[in-house]
């Protein structure tokens, strides 16, 4: 594994725990279901990157689902917003 | 030759996804937030897709790479689209410094109404009264 390889992947790690703090920090649902959002695109650019490491090209695939369900989620956290659910934020 | 470029590409669309993450902790609102998120990590997952499909150099991989970033950039706004859109409904606090909220004039939260201000005096009649029935 090259040494830019590792760092990308370092970077995207720190990507990641940012996104946590949003996360966990809130203050809305909403603001929770952008940092998911990004969680998800940050994820399909880490199994990228794990593919071009290892030399799997079927990780992609594992990427265009990751792609897909995290639209799926959006979609349907955001339907749940609009019809107004139980919320605890 | 193509190792320097894909490394270079992996190193820059990292580096995105980090300027994302960094806008989704730092900006102060729902939609700058969002405006941080969409924009930065598709552009860093389209170059991460490049990198691959630069990689490995087969049909069949670079076929799915150029899918995973259609799809990316076809899903993105259309998903930012719905997530600001509830967000406005269940009523977000904007930041302290927006200087313009042009749907708030016009748009009723109970009813889920926008008028234009254009409407001709019978139709805002009509409204009216479908609003005091309800």
């Amino acid at each position: 594994m090259s040494p830019i390889i590792l760092l990308s992947l370092a970077l995207m790690s720190l990507a990641l725990c940012l996104a946590f703090v949003r996360l966990f920090r809130g203050p809305s649902l909403p603001d929770r279901v952008v940092a998911l959002e990004l969680f998800s695109s940050i994820l399909v650019g880490m199994i990228g990157v794990v593919a071009i490491a290892t030399d799997v090209a079927s990780l992609l695939d594992v990427a265009i689902v990751m792609a897909l369900m995290a639209f799926m989620a959006a979609i349907g956290f955001a339907r749940f917003l609009e019809r107004g659910g139980p919320r605890d934020d | 030759m193509t190792d320097i470029v894909g490394e270079g590409l992996v190193l820059v669309g990292a580096l995105f996804m980090l300027l994302a993450a960094l806008g989704v902790v730092r900006l102060p609102d729902l939609l700058t937030r969002m405006h941080a998120t969409t924009k930065a990590a598709t552009l860093g997952v389209s170059l991460v897709m490049l990198a691959v499909a630069l990689h490995f150099a087969q049909v069949a991989v670079v076929a799915r790479a150029f899918a995973v970033i259609l799809f990316i950039m076809m899903t993105a706004p259309v998903a930012a689209h719905v997530i600001g859109r509830a967000g406005y409904f269940v009523g977000t606090r904007l930041w302290e410094g927006t200087l313009k909220d042009e749907l708030r004039p016009h748009y009723d939260p109970l009813t889920h109404e926008l008028r234009s201000g254009l409407e001709t005096t019978e139709e805002e009649r009509r409204g009216r009264d479908e609003t005091d029935a309800s």
